[in-house]
């Protein structure tokens, strides 16, 4: 009821406040609610929400799956999920990377999918090596199994000493915050997509699933089709993350992917709005690692871009990543900069010698591009106000 | 000189948690447009650091990134014979505290600094989170400071440096002053694109680099960004 309730005072999706007065009521509804479940965490930087949902597409082969599909990942968003599918016999949660710790002691997680880490509103969610030894300690009490990618190298260092680990090789790489091993500090040696410390024992371990370019290689050597409905090489590594996770929930491979595939809007992500003549395509990025995965993606055509940024807490106030993000690869197109801080956007366009204009509402700056197909990137806040006012554009 | 300006892009895989990169960017492109021939020189971890630049860029790092990076530049001490014959560097975030005689990390333990400049830098009871706006001190540059600014460690100047500005809205080194001078060094705790947000300090290093002041160089999302964040800071 308090959701519904949430949802009419035109407080926010409802994704949240059930979970937050349950949560008062009895601080240990995460553990009763996830007890007697089988259940699945996904945490990391990037992809959360997708491969959360891909993963719970997948279970989903094996019984009813409580998950919580809206990127509420934080506990009151998991009690939320949970409270609304008492009966289901499985949960895949996507839990934010700072309450991993205390998610992870509350549910006994048969599965942890541990996606990347890279540097996110350091404001907020502070430097990634402080994240890195948190995930380490949690991950260290999971007596299920642990699905890390051994192409990251802050991965690796949290996922290494744990009971038992499945290791992925995603094929996606954002390294620019791990020149430095995160155990000792020494410099990391990359050779090809083989990496080591150069003091210490760290350094990549074998894979056991291999993501190909458009396809997967399983740990008993079977070569499987993605032919995902979602663009982007990060997908992919999502895909064979969350395809990895279903099979140690019992999930025959063959069923999983074909499962997953049929993901096509994430929360809104990827969606195509129809607004004036302009058919814009919607794509969420948050951070620097994000946001260079995107501008791979866009780069496939040559639509002109709304590029929308917003700096609130949810965000992150600090918006010094922008420098981070290669926007030289928009060099020729046409550009507008758009959301509440799009001066400061613009300024790093202006420096990457991005011809662009300013329109700060994103609706706005959609209507002003040529009739024909746009890409619209928008950070956290911007993504989600958007996705809102063009709810009924589709 | 080179035939072109030269600006070492120092560690910027160890030293570049806040998106350091742009300010070597923003003295790069300010130089090209006004054909002053210029270009970023990254100098990575394992590779000796150069002496011959005419502007070092050091940015901000986590604490065991920092602790690599003095070994590091102690180990290739290219960018400190630069700074002995006069070269122009800029220091920012971690940059303060490590050219600094030592500094203490939030573990409670002191390293030697690079002894570049006089000062010593600690590390706060609190994080200072936030927009920063600060005064220039002694006609320096024009304009105020302002800038984000995300750090433990507090930084007290020794007679032999002054500040760069008195802070307005923020915390800066204590509290008070923001940010270093001493010759042709210049730090501040005004993390990442320092430089894009206050182009008259980067023209101010143009200067030192070149000897000749800059051409006048109005760039409009330049000029509409500061006055949307000093309105934002409340000044």
């Amino acid at each position: 009821m308090s959701s519904k309730l949430s949802q009419k005072m035109g407080l926010g999706a409802g994704g949240m406040i059930g979970g937050r007065i349950a949560l008062k009521l009895d601080p240990q509804a995460l553990a009763h609610l996830t007890s007697g479940r089988r259940v699945a965490l996904v945490t990391g930087t990037n992809g959360k929400t997708t491969s959360t949902m891909m993963l719970s597409r997948a279970v989903s082969a094996l019984g009813e799956v409580a998950t919580n599909h809206g990127g509420a990942n934080m506990p009151d968003g998991h009690v939320t999920a949970l409270s609304k599918q008492q009966e289901a016999p499985y949960a895949v949660l996507e839990v934010d990377e700072g309450y991993f710790p205390e998610v992870v002691r509350a549910s006994n997680p048969s599965v942890a999918v541990l996606l990347n880490l890279s540097r996110d509103q350091l404001d907020r969610v502070g430097e990634v090596r402080t994240i890195e030894r948190n995930l380490r300690e949690a991950l260290n009490t999971v007596t299920g199994v642990v699905v890390a990618s051994c192409d990251d190298i802050m991965v690796t260092s949290a996922a290494r000493d744990c009971a038992r680990v499945i290791w992925v090789s995603t094929g996606t790489g954002w390294h620019n915050d791990a020149a430095s091993c995160p155990r000792c500090g020494d410099p990391i040696r990359w050779q090809g997509e083989h990496w080591h410390c150069t003091n210490c024992d760290l350094a990549r371990p074998k894979p056991d699933w291999v993501t190909g370019d458009g396809f997967l290689i399983t740990p008993r050597g079977e070569r499987v089709e993605l032919s995902l409905r979602l663009p982007g090489k990060f997908n992919m590594a999502n895909a064979v993350m969350a395809a990895a996770a279903a099979a140690e929930m019992g999930v025959a491979v063959p069923d999983a992917v074909q499962r997953l595939r049929t993901v096509s809007n994430v929360a809104g992500r990827y969606r195509t709005i129809q607004r004036s003549g302009r058919r814009a395509r919607l794509l969420l990025s948050k951070n620097p690692a994000g946001w260079s995965e995107t501008l791979t993606v866009v780069r496939e055509s040559a639509h002109p871009a709304v590029l929308a940024i917003n700096a609130h807490e949810a965000d992150g106030r600090d918006l010094s990543w922008l420098w981070d993000v290669p926007f030289e690869q928009l060099q020729g197109r046409r550009v507008i900069a758009s959301g509440e801080r799009a001066t400061d956007l613009a300024v790093r366009l202006t420096y990457a010698e991005v011809e662009h204009t300013i329109i700060p509402d994103p609706l706005e700056a959609i209507d002003a591009m040529p009739v024909g197909d746009v890409e619209v990137i928008a950070n956290y806040t911007a993504f989600r106000d958007l996705n809102a006012r063009s709810a009924d554009g589709e | 000189m080179a035939s072109k300006v030269q600006i070492a892009l120092v560690l910027p895989d160890l030293l570049g948690t806040y998106g350091d990169f742009g300010n070597a960017v923003v003295l790069e492109k300010r130089m090209t447009w006004r054909g002053i021939p210029a270009e970023i020189v990254p100098v990575r971890f394992g590779e000796p650091v150069p002496d011959s630049c005419d502007i070092y860029v050091v940015g901000g790092g986590e604490d065991t990134a920092q602790t690599l990076a003095v070994r590091h530049l102690r180990d290739h001490p290219g960018m400190q014979r630069a700074a002995s014959r006069g070269a122009v560097i800029l220091g920012v975030c971690a940059g303060i505290q490590i050219f600094g005689e030592k500094f203490t990390r939030a573990d409670d333990v002191t390293h030697p600094g690079l002894g570049l400049v006089d000062s010593s830098s600690h590390a706060g009871g609190s994080r200072a989170i936030g927009e920063v706006v600060a005064e220039p001190v002694d006609g320096l540059f024009e304009g105020l400071l302002t800038g984000f600014e995300n750090h433990q460690g507090r930084t007290v100047i020794g007679p032999s440096a002054r500040p760069l500005a008195r802070v307005k809205v923020g915390t800066g080194n204590d509290g008070s002053v923001e940010g270093l001078v001493q010759g042709r060094i210049l730090c501040t705790y005004l993390h990442g694109p320092v430089l894009p947000r206050n182009p008259q300090i980067a023209d101010l290093l143009i200067e030192w680099a070149t000897g000749t002041k800059p051409q006048p160089l109005d760039l409009e999302a330049v000029t509409r960004l500061r006055q949307e964040r000093a309105k934002a800071a409340g000044v």
